[in-house]
């Protein structure tokens, strides 16, 4: 109770800043002289959960490389919405190739910076999830086998939502996308497919493997900063929820988040050369259905009758996630 | 124009998305307010607690005691006294359990009287003259905010120490003297004339003297029962007991003491009995618990010392040490009526506590002064029929309690100022509540509130020493920290961080934020993420 009395600051250290909190305990993002990696104008839709975690994670990345960065972009969202020829909103040097290949031009940034004699600049890739896990994975998983000193960033809104919302690998059980109807007896996309990224990244025995949500500033940061420790190949895995594909209100976007957190569907931990180190306790814990609720792509499981077989399965998802990453454990 | 050489296959040049302004997508705006917490509007004395919380937070006490006292300025009386319908109003008991305010605002009278800050200083005089006649809470109140507006003011205080119903109706163990006697003498310090023993009998002839008059001669008669007794029955009056306690006197009442009535005197009463050396303090009172107008908190340290209650009882004989009571029942209207049953209990002595009835014959024969159920008839700018006239506190219509008298008096205050300068008091516009469901509470941090450690029950029955203490410096600064700040900017800087767009800006060197609606496309992330709720969506007009 002593202890509990000399650190209690009314938000703790769960909001964004704190002026009761020291300044270097606040985020990035409460500092008014942050880099806004993203500036204004970009054309992102309404509510973006992925401009806002990009903007998290790189503000956060060129506080801890001092301004010394260069960002590699895949084909996707964030690339589209945030250069269309000839504006741009990005405020560090920054390079778009083609879907496929942003973890190799990565590799080769960072070879040139080494053969130049750069090695305080620091190399960052990043992509959705359609170009992660999807498409641009043999680069990516070159990138990690070979180590290259890149940390590559996937901000996973679970679907192609830039083309139009089609399924991607890392699209959720049940989930209605173009591609994946809500008809038939399971409607939505399959269960037991799709791809486990952050689990795939740590069967490399890279460095350093995190997933972190735009919902817990202070652990995303944490984690870029912690990445930004290391050398070597690098991955974090970022849920970035998408108003649009997801069908919720533009201002939910990181109630979501906190959500897929709080019901266990979406575990955030941290892995150091493939073993978990340290995982995010759930803090009043959720049933799915509380997350899965308020988005239209799950509006056919509410639907008379209530889909309770399919609910329970997803129920199980989380429960098995929560069972693996200990997400109970020391909670609150 | 351009003298520079172009990349190949580049035929313009690089262009800022700066030039996109977004905010023409929108279709509502967030828009920053400023939302009534629930515990200034529960409060009678109409503090702006958000406000001082506020200052404490940091640390920043005599700032927040600084707005406190420009509301109310008793704040070490209140922390001891107040029955902090605050509290009782406070969101946060929703959450755990609601804001320890009354102890905060305890701690920071008493702060303020170790540190001997001093009360601001009034406005250049205005060379009008006000009388106050009665220096309880509710005068005084008023006698501090009319001083402070540059008015010249005498108080008549009929009794031989200022103080009222703070001094003769409150026991010590419940408000020590000396917090008591600092808090007038600062507040006096300011140029209030004080006169005590000086009855006032003639309206008329004071109006003379001066601009305007406010009236708060409290409700200081006993309200009598007819009790059958015998010849070595004794009966006594509660305000008398109380009253000579207080002038020193331990007056023997036997072994048992009967209370008879429900309210906060008949709770005081009795736990003034224990104290004077009654083994047994009981309270007879006709109604049930939930009907009884003493306060909880009252009831709860009494129960706590171990006075015992009589509920559904009155009593009918009282003679030789014995006492015969009828039980009553409730009726469907919720009346006790008898049941012509009865029981019989021990007594030694009667104290009768069945409220306080104004003493009227001040305003008899002034014109225009118009009396109901025993009180005073006031407008809502507290003046009597008569031009002039303004009355508060325990002789008006209202709840007695000395916050209320407290509001009263500043009500009042505001009220006279404007009629001796001839304007109309414009009222307060209207803010909207802050309520529970338009906060995220999941920002705050999980804190049970801090409790006063009280004086052990079997320890505090046998002196006046004071029964609740106060808060240590830490403790107080994590209560304060505990506020939720409803509907008003605390600076989380969550909306400044929350949006997608960079579209919510850090005003330089003031307090809050404002919006960028060049490029805030409208998604709302921010009001949903604002802890307090301080921000709102706005329809845009095309």
């Amino acid at each position: 109770m002593t202890a509990q009395t000399v650190k209690f600051y009314q938000v703790g250290s769960r909001a964004v800043g704190n002026r009761l909190l020291d300044e270097n305990l606040r985020t990035e993002q409460a500092n008014a002289e942050r880099s806004n990696a993203i500036n204004s104008g970009h054309r992102a839709c309404q509510g973006c959960g992925e401009a806002l975690g990009a903007r998290y994670v790189v503000d956060a990345a060129m506080r801890a490389t001092k301004g010394k960065l260069v960002a590699v972009n895949a084909t996707g969202c964030l690339e589209v919405f945030s250069t269309p020829y000839p504006e741009s909103s990005w405020q560090l040097p920054w390079l778009h190739s083609v879907f496929a290949n942003a973890p190799a031009v990565a590799s080769g940034v960072a070879a040139a910076l080494k053969a130049r004699g750069l090695s305080d600049v620091r190399v960052l890739a990043q992509g959705g999830d359609g170009g992660t896990v999807d498409i641009g994975m043999a680069c990516l998983s070159g990138m990690f086998e070979r180590n290259d000193d890149v940390l590559y960033v996937c901000y996973d809104n679970e679907a192609y939502m830039n083309t139009g919302v089609q399924r991607s690998g890392a699209t959720p059980a049940y989930a209605r996308t173009a591609t994946t109807e809500a008809v038939g007896p399971t409607p939505g996309a399959p269960i037991g497919q799709g791809k486990d990224m952050a689990r795939i990244a740590m069967a490399h025995e890279i460095p350093y493997v995190a997933t972190a949500t735009v919902a817990e500033l202070h652990d995303l940061e944490a984690k870029v900063e912690r990445a930004m420790t290391m050398r070597g190949a690098r991955y974090l895995h970022v849920l970035v929820p998408c108003p649009l594909g997801w069908g919720s209100a533009s201002g939910d976007t990181i109630k979501l988040a906190r959500l897929a957190q709080r019901s266990g569907l979406f575990p955030v931990y941290e892995a150091e050369h493939g073993e978990v180190t340290s995982a995010l306790p759930i803090r009043q814990q959720v049933p799915v259905e509380e997350y899965l609720r308020p988005q239209r792509r799950y509006a056919h499981l509410f639907k008379d009758p209530v889909r309770t077989d399919l609910l329970e399965r997803i129920q199980g998802i989380a429960d098995r996630n929560i069972a693996r990453y200990g997400l109970l454990e020391g909670e609150l | 124009m351009d003298k520079h050489v172009r990349p190949f296959a580049i035929t313009l040049d690089v262009k800022s998305s700066l030039a996109n302004h977004t905010g023409t997508w929108r279709t509502e705006r967030p828009v920053y307010v400023d939302r009534r917490p629930p515990c200034n509007a529960g409060c009678p004395a109409g503090e702006d607690i958000q406000a001082w919380l506020y200052a404490a937070e940091d640390g920043g006490y005599e700032t927040a005691w600084r707005r406190l006292v420009a509301e109310n300025p008793f704040p070490a009386v209140m922390g001891r006294v107040c029955y902090h319908p605050c509290e009782t109003a406070c969101n946060r008991a929703q959450l755990d359990t609601a804001v320890g305010i009354n102890s905060v605002e305890r701690f920071l009278g008493d702060e303020a009287i170790k540190q001997g800050w001093q009360l601001p200083s009034p406005a250049a005089d205005t060379g009008k003259r006000v009388l106050v006649v009665g220096a309880g809470p509710s005068g005084l109140s008023a006698a501090y905010h009319l001083r402070r507006r540059g008015h010249e003011v005498e108080i008549r205080e009929a009794g031989a120490q200022p103080g009222g119903m703070m001094r003769y109706g409150i026991p010590t163990f419940r408000l020590p003297r000396d917090v008591l006697d600092v808090e007038i003498a600062r507040l006096l310090a300011l140029g209030i004339t004080l006169k005590l023993d000086t009855r006032v009998t003639d309206l008329a002839a004071a109006m003379e003297e001066f601009d305007a008059v406010f009236l708060a001669v409290g409700a200081q008669l006993s309200h009598r029962a007819y009790i059958p007794a015998g010849q070595s029955a004794r009966i006594l009056d509660a305000l008398e007991l109380l009253g000579q306690v207080e002038g020193g006197d331990r007056p023997r009442l036997g072994r048992r003491v009967i209370v008879y009535g429900g309210g906060n005197t008949a709770m005081d009463v009795a736990r003034t009995a224990r104290r004077l050396g009654a083994d047994e303090a009981i309270v007879v009172y006709r109604r049930t618990r939930t009907q009884m107008p003493a306060n909880d908190i009252e009831v709860e340290e009494a129960l706590e010392e171990g006075i015992r209650m009589r509920w559904l009882s009155t009593i009918k004989h009282f003679d030789g040490g014995r006492l015969k009571l009828e039980r009553m029942e409730l009726d469907a209207d919720g009346k006790p009526q008898p049941t012509g049953e009865f029981d019989e209990i021990e007594g030694d002595a009667v104290v009768l506590a069945l409220g306080q009835d104004v003493d009227l014959s001040l305003v008899e024969g002034v014109t225009g002064v118009q009396v109901a159920d025993g009180v005073v008839q006031v407008g809502t700018d507290m003046m009597t029929g008569h031009p002039g006239v303004f009355a508060g506190g325990d002789m008006v219509p209202a709840e007695r309690s000395v916050t209320v008298g407290i509001g009263h008096g500043k009500a009042a205050a505001r009220n006279i100022d404007a009629w001796l300068n001839r304007v109309t008091v414009l009222p307060e516009p209207e803010m909207p509540p802050a309520e529970f469901d338009q906060l995220n509470p999941w920002y705050y941090s999980d804190a049970p509130r801090t409790v006063r450690p009280k004086l052990e029950a079997a320890r505090r029955v046998s002196d006046f020493g004071e029964v609740v203490t106060g808060l240590d410096t830490e403790t107080a600064l994590f209560e304060a920290r505990r506020c939720l700040s409803c509907g008003n900017c605390f600076e989380c800087d969550n909306c400044f961080g929350v949006c997608p767009d960079n579209a919510v800006i850090k005003i330089d060197g003031a307090h809050g934020y404002a919006v960028d609606y060049d490029y805030c496309k409208g998604c709302g992330i921010c009001v949903e993420e604002c802890p307090c709720g301080a921000i709102e969506m706005v329809p845009e007009v095309t």
